[in-house]
């Protein structure tokens, strides 16, 4: 088994007849995913990249079984998207739409949580597992399956972390990309115990940034109950204070989320701190445990 | 992020029925007498720079008047002011309030809790950050009941009201709530929140809005923010981008990969000018855009770190070179590339032929742009 999608999950992808939605579509299916359907209000009976099209995601579900969402839907109908696939009673849904308000997103995790939804991102590029499926935008080329699990807040900056570790021969299990927005509905504490309980994980590669207490909040986690080791590293940390870094989320904020917090709570915790991401690799070779060949 | 100035955070408040001390925003002395009159604002009266910095009060940014010739001259003498680093072009002018007791107010987000947070503190007219822990109540309000009645119960408890007192801070706690949700607010903050007599008056206004939400709100798309001239042209490119104080640009995709950028860039002596993120787009006009950006902002060498991942190498190249031609020959920089991942030979090769040598490992690229720049701080 692999962190929360396998093989056999069931992809919709919500907004498929756009551009993003449509070369992602090809993307996923590229790398294994099963994607069965897609929906767009008003372009139902069309096909894309040989998916089915329909006009909602109730039709989807009951022609398909869908059970997981990809959202590229513009971020003005973005909640609506999101609240009726919850209502057909989609449990999880990977949000790559950038630039929803938080005041959507604080509502849509509320409701999505009342009714037992998941959501990844928003702003994310989503979930892989090498080998199995993927949810999302990462890139294809850059993977390979192997045991190291790597859970993150940026995009391109884990492509680039995940590249270098499979130059050295490793492959990952599970890349988790959680989004660079204020609110997300997975934060690294919420991802932790997903990988310690995933026996195809035995490392995990934890990429943060300034902006908010998520770090801090995993390296209690970390502290307490994770096992298995971590690898961490924490971009931004030469970004002046009020200043919106790319992401959303990136903004050390009345003193609240310096790079140097997150980096002394991880390291406190037990986690081996990469200072520049070009060392990760190095790392998570030193402390990858070895296994015996099976 | 659109912070407003007092003013239009006092504007909001009046459309939402929160009391206000009587005022009127002068652009010029000229204008105060006609503005005291026509808002009924009495003496002695209060003078107040319209500036997005904290500390007016002790920076002389806020002045009183007992007569019409002190307010045109403290009016003139906040409009010929800077205060740290903002030019002054609005004064509000108030009514001066007999005040038995200041308190604090503000709703926030909580971010690791996805909640909104309401805090309030019987310590008002300070910097919320020097009163102590303790002293704060903290509500976090679920968003689908909004605030309910034990909430502000709790609130109304932690700031010592009773009374006549309290049923106007509960009707302004219900108000307050609706400025946060309905102008989609990143921050509404009521500090002072003055006692007057038996009700309650917001004495200042510090009203964020949150950026992502402006197609709702189209009525904030004008207001001059604390962005430079360059950063207001690129938010409008949809290019991330931020001024910093160092001279060298950095180019890079994805937030997270340029801030990494930045932070090898400082730790080897380098000091980045500009961040500026061409985000997740495999579009060649974007990249010319983005290069045009940076030319403006005269770095004395740029580093353009691309991953190619979702983007293409090659894509982003041909880019960079149609945007190099593009400069007229006076504004051009020097210029250190590195560009690895999906497509990566053929997009080294295309920044070859115009000259553009790519190296593949960051701190070798990172050294030769802080040298390319004259060398380290």
């Amino acid at each position: 088994m692999s962190v929360l999608v396998d093989r056999d999950t069931r992809i919709l992808v919500q907004g498929i007849t756009g551009h993003q939605g449509t070369v992602h579509a090809r993307n996923m299916k590229a790398f294994g995913a099963n994607v069965v359907a897609g929906a767009t209000p008003g372009k139902g009976g069309q096909q894309v990249e040989g998916v089915p099209v329909f006009d909602s995601v109730a039709q989807a579900v009951k022609a398909t079984g869908a059970n997981a969402t990809c959202l590229f839907v513009p971020a003005p109908f973005a909640r609506d998207a999101f609240l009726e696939a919850v209502d057909a009673g989609i449990q999880l849904a990977v949000i790559v739409t950038e630039h929803i308000p938080f005041h959507d997103m604080l509502t849509m995790y509320h409701y999505g949580r009342s009714k037992g939804a998941r959501i990844i991102g928003p702003n994310c590029p989503g979930i892989a597992s090498p080998g199995k499926t993927k949810v999302g935008i990462i890139p294809n080329v850059v993977f390979h399956p192997g045991r190291v699990g790597v859970i993150s807040r940026s995009g391109t900056l884990t492509y680039e972390i995940v590249n270098g570790i499979k130059e050295r021969g490793l492959g990952q299990s599970t890349c988790l990309g959680l989004g660079g927005d204020p609110v997300v509905g997975t934060s690294f504490v919420d991802a932790l115990p997903w990988f310690q309980d995933d026996p195809e994980t035995d490392l995990v590669v934890l990429v943060g940034e300034i902006g908010g207490t998520a770090e801090e909040d995993a390296a209690e986690y970390i502290g307490r109950k994770f096992h298995k080791p971590v690898i961490a590293y924490v971009a931004g940390r030469s970004a002046p204070p009020g200043k919106r870094m790319g992401h959303a989320g990136a903004i050390i904020a009345r003193g609240k989320g310096t790079a140097d917090s997150k980096l002394h709570a991880l390291e406190a915790a037990g986690a081996h701190v990469a200072k520049f991401p070009y060392e990760i690799p190095a790392l998570v070779e030193q402390y990858l445990p070895k296994r015996s060949a099976p | 992020m659109v912070k407003l100035a007092e003013w239009r955070g006092k504007e909001i408040f009046r459309r939402y029925g929160i009391d206000l001390p009587r005022g009127a925003v002068v652009r010029s002395p000229a204008e105060v007498a006609g503005a005291l009159t026509g808002a009924g604002v009495p003496f002695p009266c209060v003078v107040k720079a319209q500036v997005l910095a904290g500390g007016r009060g002790k920076g002389g940014a806020v002045r009183f008047a007992t007569n019409l010739a002190e307010a045109e001259d403290a009016t003139r003498a906040i409009l010929a002011m800077e205060f740290k680093g903002e030019k002054v072009r609005e004064v509000l002018l108030e009514e001066k309030l007999a005040i038995a007791r200041e308190l604090y107010l503000s709703i926030a987000l909580d971010r690791s809790q996805r909640l909104p947070v309401v805090m309030a503190s019987a310590q008002g007219g300070v910097e919320i950050e020097s009163v102590e822990e303790s002293a704060i109540a903290r509500v976090s309000v679920d968003p689908f009941p909004g605030l309910i009645g034990y909430e502000k119960r709790r609130l109304l408890a932690a700031l010592a009201v009773s009374g006549a007192v309290a049923r106007s801070v509960d009707g302004l706690l219900d108000q307050v709530w609706k400025v946060f949700v309905q102008e989609d607010a990143e921050l509404v903050e009521i500090n002072p929140l003055a006692i007057v007599g038996d009700r309650v008056v917001a004495l200042d206004a510090k009203v964020i809005i949150e950026d992502d939400a402006s197609f709702r709100h189209p009525e904030y798309a004008d207001i001059r923010d604390d962005r430079t001239p360059l950063e207001e042209i690129a938010r409008e490119k949809e290019i991330a981008f931020v001024q910093l104080d160092g001279n060298i640009g950095v180019i890079a995709n994805g937030a997270g990969l340029t801030m990494a950028t930045l932070d090898v860039l400082a730790e080897f002596g380098g000091r980045p000018g500009v961040f500026l993120d061409l985000g997740g787009t495999d579009d060649p006009r974007k990249v010319t855009e983005a290069f045009h950006l940076m030319a403006q902002a005269k770095p004395a060498a740029v580093f353009l770190n691309i991953f190619g991942g979702v983007t293409r190498c090659d894509t982003v190249a041909r880019g960079l070179v149609d945007a190099m031609q593009q400069v007229p020959a006076n504004e051009r920089f020097p210029l250190v590339a590195r560009i690895r991942g999906n497509n990566e030979a053929e997009g080294v090769a295309i920044l070859q032929k115009a000259g553009v040598t790519s190296l593949p490992d960051l701190k070798e690229s990172v050294q030769a742009v802080i040298a390319a720049a004259g060398g380290p701080a």
